[in-house]
């Protein structure tokens, strides 16, 4: 059975030549870059080579790219570092109830620490209004953190607006941009960002690294303390290997590929919706990740259907209660407005570079079985 | 987060045994709503055998994930052929052994199938009330 990998924004496949460049640096130049000799210097060009591709990227010549664990370690970062470097500033943040719940866990750690968050709402396509952004900043706002684009039904934030508003009232500006990175433009400076989080794993590179753009001149704590690595402000030694890896990553993702997942998602999203009783999370077009398709199916259960669709050799996820270690339904879907029993049956495909358009015919007809099977089977269907 | 369920949760997720709807059954039971993601029907044929009441078919439909469904699939099983004293008292954790255990987390799911059981002969009880149940 041929196995059909649609949750690429859960993780993706180290690419062949990401493994291949960062080969050398597990053997021959397995270096660390606070040493003086040979190996230390190696691995030193070697990261800061990395770093200047990557931050080239994003146009962040204002900007500092400290390399972290990945995406948690960064947004963890962004908050509380911010947090506790301007807390004599104010102590009011500002997020969005769609967060990654690294984000939305860190906000409610800084919460029981005397500080104030607001998690602004969202609209049915998971869009923030800038004129809800504008009025919640207060006196004491010091930071806003809104993500690039949603990772569960791929709404794509109006950041730029965004990010000019909180200039405006002197609040920095944070977006986590783990989903759209590479995939959808970002501009730093155009943009009117102070920081922002990236990382690898889901950019065909390897897990375990990210990274946090901060601009120069920003106040912000250290989340680790140790050997003042990453301009102290990211203690550890560098992952030389991984940090290379993530630069050949973002080397090789090219317009074609991005054509490719969005050209795939495209033709999910047609013939899914041919089945009846279905809908479309998250808007259409161009505000919406290339890669993401996210379905809802009346009187499914989304559990049920993602080991259906399993034991076909696809891979996809859900949102549903049943999946979950809280037995709660998606934060994000309730925050649409998605009553329990509908977010209970959605389903979200990621496509990917290598994703054919003879995979997604298989793997609508198996949707369209599925779904039929486990609608004879239910009490409501 | 990945669910780890054994190759026999998974056989009767992928046969459900009973599943379907009996035509004029002898009595249902309903629990569960779609809020909160699981829900069962249990239909019942019941026979009178030397003067017990026996479950003489079940039939089954379920809303809900793997669990619930595989547990519905077990339970219906086990009650099938018994008296309904006997299927009245296989309760969940009956369910979830026989399958061979289920994650921790999911054993709230294997509730309802036991419920939805005891609903059913419940239903058939209040309809045969005036009837004296020999066991």
């Amino acid at each position: 059975m041929e196995r059909i990998y649609l949750d690429n924004a859960a993780t993706t496949r180290v690419d062949a030549e990401v493994l291949k460049a960062m080969e050398p640096y597990f053997t021959d130049d397995f270096g660390n870059m606070a040493s003086l000799h040979a190996w230390g210097r190696e691995a030193e060009t070697a990261a800061d080579k990395a770093r200047r591709e990557i931050t080239k990227k994003v146009n962040g010549k204002e900007h500092r790219l400290v390399f972290t664990s990945g995406g948690t370690e960064s947004n963890n970062f962004a908050l509380k570092g911010i947090a506790f470097a301007n807390r004599e500033k104010g102590r009011h943040i500002i997020t969005t109830k769609i967060e990654h719940d690294c984000v939305l866990n860190a906000s409610r750690w800084l919460e029981k620490r005397g500080f104030d968050v607001t998690y602004l709402p969202v609209d049915r396509e998971g869009f923030v209004s800038p004129d809800d952004f504008a009025g919640a900043i207060r006196k004491d706002t010091i930071l806003a953190s809104v993500m690039h684009a949603n990772n569960e039904i791929g709404t794509i934030e109006p950041v730029r607006e965004l990010g000019k508003i909180a200039h405006e009232h002197d609040v920095l500006f944070h977006t986590d941009a783990c989903q759209s990175f590479t995939k959808v433009p970002i501009d730093l400076r155009k943009d009117s960002i102070d920081l922002m989080t990236v990382n690898s794993h889901k950019i065909y590179g390897p897990k375990g690294v990210g990274g946090l753009f901060i601009r120069q001149g920003v106040r912000i704590e250290p989340l680790l303390h140790g050997g003042g690595q990453e301009f102290g402000y990211r203690s550890g030694t560098v992952n030389v290997a991984g940090i290379v890896g993530f630069a050949k990553a973002v080397d090789m993702m090219k317009e074609k590929h991005i054509r490719n997942m969005e050209k795939m998602r495209d033709l999910l999203i047609e013939g899914a919706l041919e089945i009846d009783k279905s809908w479309l999370n998250g808007p259409r077009g161009e505000k919406r990740l290339p890669n993401n398709a996210h379905f809802g199916f009346e009187h499914i259960e989304g559990e049920a259907l993602i080991i259906h669709l399993d034991l076909k050799g696809i891979a996809a996820s859900t949102g549903s209660a049943c999946s979950s270690k809280s037995l709660e339904p998606s934060h994000v879907l309730t925050a649409i407005g998605l009553r329990p029993e509908q977010a209970h049956g959605s389903v979200r495909f990621s496509t990917g570079k290598e994703t054919t358009k003879e995979q997604i015919e298989y793997t609508l007809e198996a949707l369209r079985e599925s779904v039929e099977t486990l609608r004879k089977m239910s009490p409501f269907g | 987060m990945a669910m780890q369920y054994n190759e026999k949760v998974m056989e009767h997720f992928r046969h459900p045994r009973n599943m379907g709807v009996i035509e004029n059954p002898d009595a249902v039971g309903f629990v569960g709503n779609k809020t909160c993601g699981d829900a069962m029907k249990i239909f019942l044929r019941v026979e009178k055998r030397n003067g017990k009441n026996i479950i003489k078919d079940i039939k089954f439909q379920t809303y809900g994930c793997v669990s619930a469904i595989a547990t519905t699939s077990i339970t219906t099983e086990m009650v099938k052929g018994k008296t309904l004293d006997e299927a009245y008292n296989i309760g969940r954790a009956d369910a979830a052994r026989e399958l061979g255990g289920l994650p921790p987390i999911k054993m709230h799911c294997s509730n309802l199938a036991s419920e939805a059981i005891q609903a059913a002969i419940d239903d058939y009880r209040k309809k045969h009330k005036n009837i004296k149940e020999n066991v």
